[in-house]
């Protein structure tokens, strides 16, 4: 990954230069629109949207909307709210997180310190799996969780998650640590130290960044997660994605928008946080899966 | 004699520890994955309907699949949907990269903003585009009651139109990631050579058609894959952004396996349709990972 940070020697003309500045603001505005959109409906009684007033600030602010969303509102037959599904969500993503990313550190780390013939064709076997198209597991996995008496539930998903996520989090463990200076662990064979104290007490210290790294991109994938969601946890047992388009799609009653917006907010909230507190190592996940190495 | 066995014993163990750890995973993988898939091949040459069932049908339901419009208007839709989409962020990805390149102030504060969609899921993303482009409530009804009466933008509810919805959607998520890819290559790229083709006159238009964009093909190519690989996967923005309508006018061959194989009890077909997706995807992504694998060695 290229990380230098110098400009480019390119000179431009200050005509070039207004127009530059105009173009990125213009593109500016085009991202902010939806959230501007969320934001500003999400606070506003619903006459003022039907009334045409979508891209208008409220004229009354209210937090009603919000409150109904999370505790109120009808999600499929029960009225809810989206508090019992946020919930869900994060019963689902705090052991699966946790878990791909210790067997992810633990697989890169054999991947790189203890080669073995046809590690590589291993490797790449993980890899393509991070990339194939879920469909072609659905139906298997829908009868194996059913076997397992977990289909419905937040574990099943938590292991779906697992099994789909440590491809993804062994990429980035065994790219980090490949670059880590073997002869340390080697001198460390020497003097004894065995298979866990050398990971334990020479990798693993070294490994803040990568770990952020896994544990931010297996937070927003999981979390984000609704084919899965819908496919095996569809009813009380649904992520919030899953709970969000329910929401939305209802065809009973009144559409209120004011209300969606504000669900929708409350489900990007926990991504767009991690996004703010530490978006630099976002980037980084993203580039890491992207242009490896 | 006896210290000498524990001594064999305890080396034997640390070899097989890397092994033993591993196993796990591997097991998961072959099963879940590997094994899943194979199953699932296996069903599409089954008369599985709501259940799998195991009777053999040969090749019956890919030519079924073939022979459905339903599927027809699946692909014709991925591929406008797949070749605006990747031509589109690649486009705004890489403008965005060369002006954000040119020592712009405020650049700390752009980057972010151009990204952020990224970190959100695509039912978030559906649901603002969906009622901002919806014409009772949205951009149309706005445009209105600023008093521009004849403004007429109903394309979400259009047949004909609806699957640019669905692009404009996408584009909206991915670009950012796709300008932060070519702003990782522009950074890279060597200053050096630049000056010297400055001093012999090149002129901007020309240091990136000759020598600066040339250099970005690693970036080109990632951008690629990532896209192609995302738009044959996009399933959640359709579903909460048109459900597949009006009619079928956005059906993607995500949603058309997702209906026939949960909806319509017609196994066999889903996983024959899933087979062809798997079957895409592989054909692009193995010879780029193979090329990545062997470069690193």
């Amino acid at each position: 990954m290229a990380q230098a940070t110098q400009d480019t020697a390119i000179r431009t003309g200050r005509v070039t230069r207004t127009l530059i500045y105009l173009v990125l603001l213009l593109f500016a505005l085009f991202y902010m629109l939806p959230l501007y959109v969320m934001v500003v409906n999400s606070l506003k009684p619903l006459d003022e949207i039907t009334g045409g007033g979508m891209m208008n600030l409220p004229e009354m602010w209210t937090l009603e909307p919000w409150r109904k969303a999370w505790s109120e509102a009808q999600i499929g037959v029960e009225p809810t709210g989206l508090k019992p599904y946020f919930w869900n969500s994060i019963q689902m993503v705090v052991p699966a997180v946790a878990l791909s990313t210790v067997l992810g550190a633990l697989n890169g780390y054999v991947l790189t310190k203890w080669r073995f013939k046809y590690d590589t064709i291993l490797f790449g076997l993980m890899l393509f799996a991070c990339f194939i198209p879920f469909q072609i597991v659905l139906i298997p996995m829908a009868r194996v969780l059913g076997v397992l008496g977990l289909a419905g539930s937040v574990w099943g998903l938590v292991l779906v998650h697992l099994v789909y996520g440590i491809g993804f989090t062994t990429l980035y463990f065994r790219n980090y640590y490949a670059v880590f200076p073997t002869e340390l662990v080697r001198a460390a064979q020497i003097d004894g130290a065995g298979f866990f104290q050398i990971f334990w007490r020479i990798l693993l210290p070294s490994s803040g960044p990568i770990a952020v790294v896994s544990v931010i991109w297996q937070f927003t994938n999981i979390w984000n997660d609704f084919l899965f969601g819908a496919s095996f946890a569809a009813g009380d047992g649904a992520p919030m994605t899953v709970a969000l388009n329910n929401l939305v799609q209802s065809s009973t009653g009144v559409k209120e928008y004011n209300v969606h917006f504000a669900g929708a907010i409350l489900a990007a909230t926990p991504t767009l946080l991690v996004y703010i507190v530490a978006g630099r190592y976002f980037v980084r996940g993203l580039m890491a899966g992207s242009v490896k190495g | 004699m006896a210290t000498r066995a524990e001594a064999d014993f305890r080396t034997r163990l640390q070899n097989w520890i890397p092994k033993l750890v591993l196993s796990p995973s591997l097991a998961m993988m072959l099963v879940f994955v590997y094994g899943f898939i194979a199953f699932t091949v296996y069903l599409s040459f089954t008369d599985s309907r709501m259940l799998p069932s195991y009777g053999w049908v040969g090749w019956e339901n890919y030519s079924k699949l073939w022979r459905l419009s339903h599927w027809e208007i699946s692909l014709t839709n991925m591929a406008i949907f797949a070749g605006l989409y990747i031509v589109i962020c690649t486009a705004i990805g890489l403008m965005l990269a060369i002006f954000l390149d040119q020592k712009i102030r405020g650049e700390g504060f752009l980057r972010p903003l151009y990204l952020y969609p990224m970190a959100l899921s695509f039912i978030v993303t559906g649901t603002a585009w969906k009622w901002f482009l919806d014409p009772g409530i949205g951009l149309e009804n706005v445009m209105h009651t600023w008093g521009w009466e004849s403004f007429s933008f109903d394309w979400i509810k259009n047949r004909d139109f609806a699957i640019y919805t669905v692009i404009l959607a996408a584009v909206w998520q991915t670009s950012g990631f796709v300008m932060a890819m070519f702003l990782a290559g522009l950074r890279g790229i060597d200053n050096e050579i630049l000056k010297a083709a400055q001093m012999d006159g090149a002129s901007n238009w020309n240091l990136y058609r000759r020598i600066i964009i040339p250099q970005l093909r690693p970036a080109f190519l990632s951008a690629f894959v990532i896209l192609a690989h995302l738009a044959i996967k996009t399933f959640d923005l359709v579903i909460a952004l048109t459900g597949g309508g009006p009619g079928r006018a956005t059906e993607l061959p995500a949603t058309f396996m997702y209906s026939y194989t949960f909806t319509r009890n017609q196994m066999g077909i889903g996983a024959a349709s899933a087979v062809i997706m798997l079957i895409t995807i592989a054909a692009i992504m193995i010879p780029y990972l193979y090329a990545e694998l062997r470069e690193k060695k």
